[in-house]
């Protein structure tokens, strides 16, 4: 997936993390990450985030990412999101929920 | 896989953007949640609230609510994108927004048997209900109830619907006409039949009356949106105590005139009829449904 240009998705509200993914060349995928369960979780988060873009054929790219308690479930949709933002795509391959065949 | 009939007092809307809201949306007791894609999204947060009601009907268990995602119309190409998600997401139910035809249902079923196909997902297992929010819609509702097998119910959209007859909400009056047209498109086709929403949250006395008049009138729930309006909604539709005990005599009546092998069965000296007997059943099953619910939801 290639990000051609910087995006943000999510809201600074409670149960909600906002990231914002700039594209880079080169250098991996590096994660600025505020929460305020970072004692607990932050850990969580960045395998969560890090997950996706890996999954999503993201490489190279810096993301900052402000946590408010977000559910795994909620990182992941916004990082979906600022990744096809980011790739000005819509192409995404939804997955069948697991026990729906 | 959705269920065909079942309890459906309350269908509580839930923003899809709102991720607070989305996971907190099982603890209200509402019979059905409805993750809402259309007039609750900015046109702008489209892609963010379908990415994010997507992950979390993939991954938030919603108990016994039956889940609902109300789509955007298919005309307007989100709709498309809409199902693309939610059918593989295993959604029970797609509401249709603004069903002006029976065509528009069929058009709907269309996409979501080809979504299905191509996701290897038993062809038949999305359920699909149609809102009706138009002059035209209303007029068509006989059409439109019975357009596709998946239809577990017709639901009245009153905002638009008011605004295409030229007019406003004010005490009800101006929606008996579509009330008793879906109603009646409703029961023809053996479907729900579900009312709008009430949009002064603050005004429970007004929620209630019109709960009332709905119930009288035969439909099976109502759209709310916001958790305070689900336990007066349960109220106005559990059965009153003195109605249970006249339903059970006539359940009793019956049981014990089949054991005598008698064919007709009196209660007080009145002979009951079937549809008498059709009713009580009714009532008790939808008591013994509200109050089972209630169970589960206490454990």
């Amino acid at each position: 997936m290639k990000l051609i240009k910087t995006s943000t998705a999510g809201t600074m509200e409670s149960n909600d993390i906002m990231i914002t993914l700039e594209p880079r060349e080169e250098g991996g995928i590096s994660i600025d990450l505020t929460s305020n369960v970072m004692q607990q979780f932050g850990r969580q988060i960045e395998n969560v985030i890090r997950e996706t873009l890996t999954k999503n054929g993201v490489e190279n790219a810096a993301v900052i990412a402000v946590d408010k308690g977000a559910l795994d479930c909620t990182i992941c949709a916004r990082c979906c999101t600022a990744i096809f933002r980011a790739a000005e795509s819509d192409a995404y391959e939804w997955e069948v929920k697991q026990n729906v065949r | 896989m959705y269920v065909k009939d079942r309890l459906r007092r309350s269908m509580m809307f839930v923003p899809g953007n709102n991720p607070g809201m989305i996971r907190d949306a099982h603890i209200y007791g509402a019979d059905s949640i409805m993750f809402d894609l259309e007039d609750s999204v900015a046109y702008s947060e489209k892609d963010s609230a379908r990415f994010l009601v997507y992950n979390a009907l993939k991954t938030l268990h919603f108990g016994t609510k039956e889940t609902v995602v109300r789509i955007n119309d298919l005309g307007s190409g989100l709709g498309i994108k809409d199902l693309e998600a939610v059918v593989r997401a295993g959604v029970q139910v797609v509401r249709l927004p603004k069903t002006d035809s029976a065509q528009d249902v069929i058009d709907c079923e269309r996409e979501i048997e080809r979504i299905e196909r191509e996701a290897g997902i038993p062809v038949g297992s999305t359920g699909m209900m149609a809102a009706i929010e138009s002059a035209n819609g209303v007029l068509n509702a006989a059409e439109i109830a019975k357009a596709s097998k998946r239809l577990i119910g017709v639901a009245l959209g009153a905002e638009d619907y008011v605004t295409d007859l030229k007019t406003t909400r004010s005490d009800g009056i101006e929606l008996l006409f579509a009330r008793s047209m879906i109603l009646n498109a409703a029961r023809a086709a053996g479907i729900a039949a579900l009312d709008t929403v009430y949009s002064d949250v603050n005004n429970e006395e007004g929620f209630v009356a019109e709960a009332t008049l709905i119930k009288k009138l035969g439909f099976d729930g109502k759209s709310v949106i916001n958790p305070r309006q689900i336990e007066p909604l349960h109220k106005v539709f559990m059965p009153a105590e003195k109605d249970l005990a006249k339903a059970r005599a006539i359940m009793e009546a019956i049981a014990e005139a089949n054991a005598r092998g008698s064919g007709v069965a009196s209660l007080k000296g009145k002979m009951i009829d079937k549809p008498v007997v059709t009713r009580a059943k009714r009532l008790l099953d939808l008591y013994e449904a509200g109050s089972k619910i209630s169970e589960v939801e206490d454990d």
